[in-house]
């Protein structure tokens, strides 16, 4: 299987038991996948198409607002400029071209309306049919300058009035010109005045949002007619590839505000908005950085995000910390149910020896009286006359005394195996664990004296009493006590009985200082037949019947053993629950769980 | 005159020709059968039967229904319960039943001699009391 980053992340964080096990791996993987998904998914998309309408409203709202800007400046220098015509034109109607032809005049016009508007023009001037400028007022010395040539007399010429782009001219500096026609006597003269290109300059430059929103005034060869604020990346509309389509797209909207997002060389987003002036000769351009103007939805949107990827990386961090508990408790139950079905498969096995072992029991049973029966049969013929002088009479009634007990041994067996077997429980009463065990150790007292065996009791008192048959129970700790005896029966030792209580059962321990069982055989001394002791000592039957014995009373037999140190068996009896009131919720839950 | 008349109860065929023999030359009288229904059938038959020593453990009718048929039919004739270890308990509640004692298979056969004796000495017992008892009657009715 290749390794994706997904796995490298589960072999790092989990337990090794777990990721090495395939099942186990594609269950963690799963169960991350499963998580994280329907966890994240929703949370992305919910975000995404929030933050998208709130961007779609933010942009809209931003583009109207500087579609307002732009349209109200719009009119404003459209206005200005209008005004200043205005200005000349009611001057020469008022006063005509011979009044206005002597300088005395021009010049007190020409102080009125600095008066009046300040900065706004410069100087005056009334130029005749062929371009001569006939009265001049101003700063410079214009008088009898020739115009015939320039480009705004020929446009006057042929409209009537004029706005002039801004040029250096015969003084060398920016202005520009706004000249009117008029007519005496049979010939066309004009009057012109220079627009003071300060005045007009700031009019444009005052135009400033944020830090990199700025506007700027262009003509139609993409010349500035404004100092722009900084120098600016030319607008759409002097694009080298084709300036007359997109001019004539810009301005076929006549009139109106285009807002659009443009990038710059550099590769930055810069928000245009564009409106014609002065009759679509110029162009008003206001421009700003588009992360300046859209500061306030950068910053929600850094918020967002951050907000998403704490969210995300909680998610993913409940996902792998939710998935690591869930499969290690997984693990656990499954290694938990294989444990029990080893016992499942063990008391089963133990089980159907039984079965075996009283079949066998009761099939060997009746021969074996037969084969005893003849025997006895044969000494009764023996008794008779005829035999008494047989010299072999006495070897005759040994062997037969031999066939009788051996016959007797037979069915010591048949019976022990039949009481190992035995599923019906003889009565049944409440004994009191102490007292039992007390009697046993007085019968078993004198018998362990003679294996040089200290004998010791603790008794825990208090204890719950169990409902079992005494025979039987008497039966397990005899059976324990003399195995405890036989595994010190060389050297002698210390043989400790003792009762407690442990969830809900009552624990007898007997606990030897001898031989001590291999671990190899730990596992068998349950099984019938299985003895270490001499042939003929014993039949490996007393552990099997102890071990159904307590079976049968839901309890259980515990085994621990260190070769050459010892040996504790301990027998678990459930305890009478009803004995204890103050003890029985503990009982009861503990009970449950067993 | 013999110790005692016994039927033999074991579908074990040789046991019971073996305890025929053994029993008989310990001067009683014995009836052998294998079965229960052999067994009532014999008791039928042979009048004068004192005791009865039937296996617990038979197949067909067992030695408990046997016997309580024979307690119906033969209220007065003894019976001693002859068992294996699993059948201890099968035994006992065969004593509650009515039969006289019980042994464990196989046993001593001066054991089961003494039962059987001490079995028909019962019987005879309560024979002679119930003669008695009528003789009684039969007296005072006359009286």
């Amino acid at each position: 299987m290749p390794m994706t980053p997904l796995d490298t992340i589960i072999t790092r964080l989990f337990p090794e038991n777990l990721t090495r096990d395939k099942h186990y791996r594609s269950l963690i993987r799963n169960m991350l996948l499963t998580i994280i998904i329907v966890s994240l998914v929703p949370m992305i998309l919910v975000s995404s198409t929030l933050y998208l309408q709130f961007r779609h409203s933010y942009q809209e709202k931003v583009s109207d607002h500087l579609r307002e800007l732009v349209q109200k400046h719009k009119q404003n220098i459209d206005n200005y400029l209008q005004e200043r015509l205005t200005d000349i034109r009611l001057m020469t109607a008022r006063y005509g071209y011979e009044h206005l032809k002597e300088g005395a005049l021009l010049q007190r016009n020409l102080d009125l309306l600095k008066e009046e508007y300040e900065k706004a023009f410069v100087d005056l001037g009334v130029v005749d049919a062929q371009g001569y400028q006939k009265a001049y007022v101003g700063p410079f010395k214009l008088a009898d300058a020739y115009y015939g040539d320039a480009e705004w007399f020929k446009e006057v010429n042929q409209k009537g009035y004029v706005i002039s782009d801004v040029f250096l001219g015969l003084r060398g500096l920016p202005h520009f010109i706004v000249a009117v026609r008029s007519e005496a006597e049979g010939e066309n003269w004009f009057l012109r005045a220079t627009i003071d290109f300060e005045a007009f300059n700031e009019l444009v430059q005052n135009i400033r949002i944020g830090e990199t929103g700025f506007a700027y005034i262009l003509n139609r060869k993409g010349k500035f007619q404004t100092t722009p604020f900084e120098q600016p990346f030319p607008p759409a509309v002097i694009d080298s590839k084709a300036p007359q389509e997109l001019w004539k797209q810009i301005f076929s909207k006549s009139g109106d505000v285009q807002v659009f997002l443009r990038k710059d060389k550099t590769g930055e987003d810069y928000v245009y908005a564009e409106a014609p002036l002065k009759n679509g000769e110029w162009l008003l351009v206001y421009q700003q950085r588009a992360s300046d103007a859209f500061a306030d939805l950068n910053r929600s949107f850094a918020v967002t995000t951050l907000i998403m990827a704490l969210g995300a990386a909680g998610v993913i961090i409940m996902a792998l910390v939710l998935s690591r508990r869930m499969v290690m408790r997984i693990a656990k139950a499954d290694e938990e149910k294989h444990l029990m079905d080893e016992k499942v498969v063990e008391t089963g096995k133990l089980a159907s020896i039984g079965e075996l072992a009283s079949g066998v029991a009761h099939e060997i049973n009746n021969p074996v009286a037969i084969m005893v029966e003849e025997a006895g049969w044969i000494g009764d013929i023996l008794e008779e006359e005829e035999f008494q002088e047989s010299k072999n009479i006495e070897e005759l009634r040994r062997a037969l005394a031999q066939i009788k007990t051996q016959g007797k041994r037979c069915k010591e067996i048949t019976r022990k195996l039949l009481s190992f077997a035995r599923k019906t429980s003889l009565s049944v009463q409440d004994i009191q664990i102490n007292e039992l065990v007390e009697e046993i150790a007085g019968i078993s007292a004198q018998r362990a004296k003679y294996a040089m065996v200290e004998m010791v009791t603790r008794f825990q008192e208090g204890l719950p009493t169990v409902r079992v048959s005494l025979s039987e129970l008497q039966q397990v700790f005899l059976n324990l006590i003399n195995n405890a005896l036989d595994a010190m029966e060389k050297k002698g030792g210390k043989l400790a009985l003792s009762t407690r209580e442990a969830d809900g059962f009552v624990v007898v321990d007997v606990a030897d200082t001898g031989v001590g069982i291999p671990a190899a055989n730990l596992n068998r001394i349950f099984d019938p037949f299985f003895t270490t002791k001499a042939v003929g000592k014993g039949t490996g039957l007393g552990m099997s019947i102890c071990y159904g014995i307590v079976e049968n009373m839901g309890g259980r037999i515990e085994v621990k053993s260190t070769v050459d140190v010892g040996t504790t068996i301990s027998v678990y009896i459930p305890a009478v629950k009803s004995e204890s009131p103050e003890k029985k919720p503990n009982a009861e839950s503990e009970g449950s769980q067993a | 005159m013999s110790l005692a008349k016994v039927l033999f109860v074991d579908d074990e065929v040789p046991f019971v020709e073996a305890m025929t023999k053994r029993l008989t030359r310990r001067e009683m009288e014995i009836i052998p059968a294998h079965s229960g229904n052999e067994a009532l059938e014999k008791l039928k038959e042979n009048v004068g039967v004192e005791v009865v020593i039937l296996d617990v453990k038979m197949p067909g009718m067992d030695g408990i229904e046997t016997l309580r048929e024979i307690k119906r039919r033969f209220p007065l004739v003894e019976v001693i319960m002859l068992t294996g270890h699993a059948t201890v308990e099968s035994a006992i509640d065969g004593m509650k039943i009515g039969a006289f004692d019980y042994l464990m298979k196989p046993s001593e056969i001066e054991t089961l001699v003494a039962k059987v004796s001490e079995a028909a000495a019962k019987k005879r017992e309560h024979e002679e009391k119930i003669m008695q008892a009528r003789m009684k009657a039969i007296t005072t009715r006359r009286a």
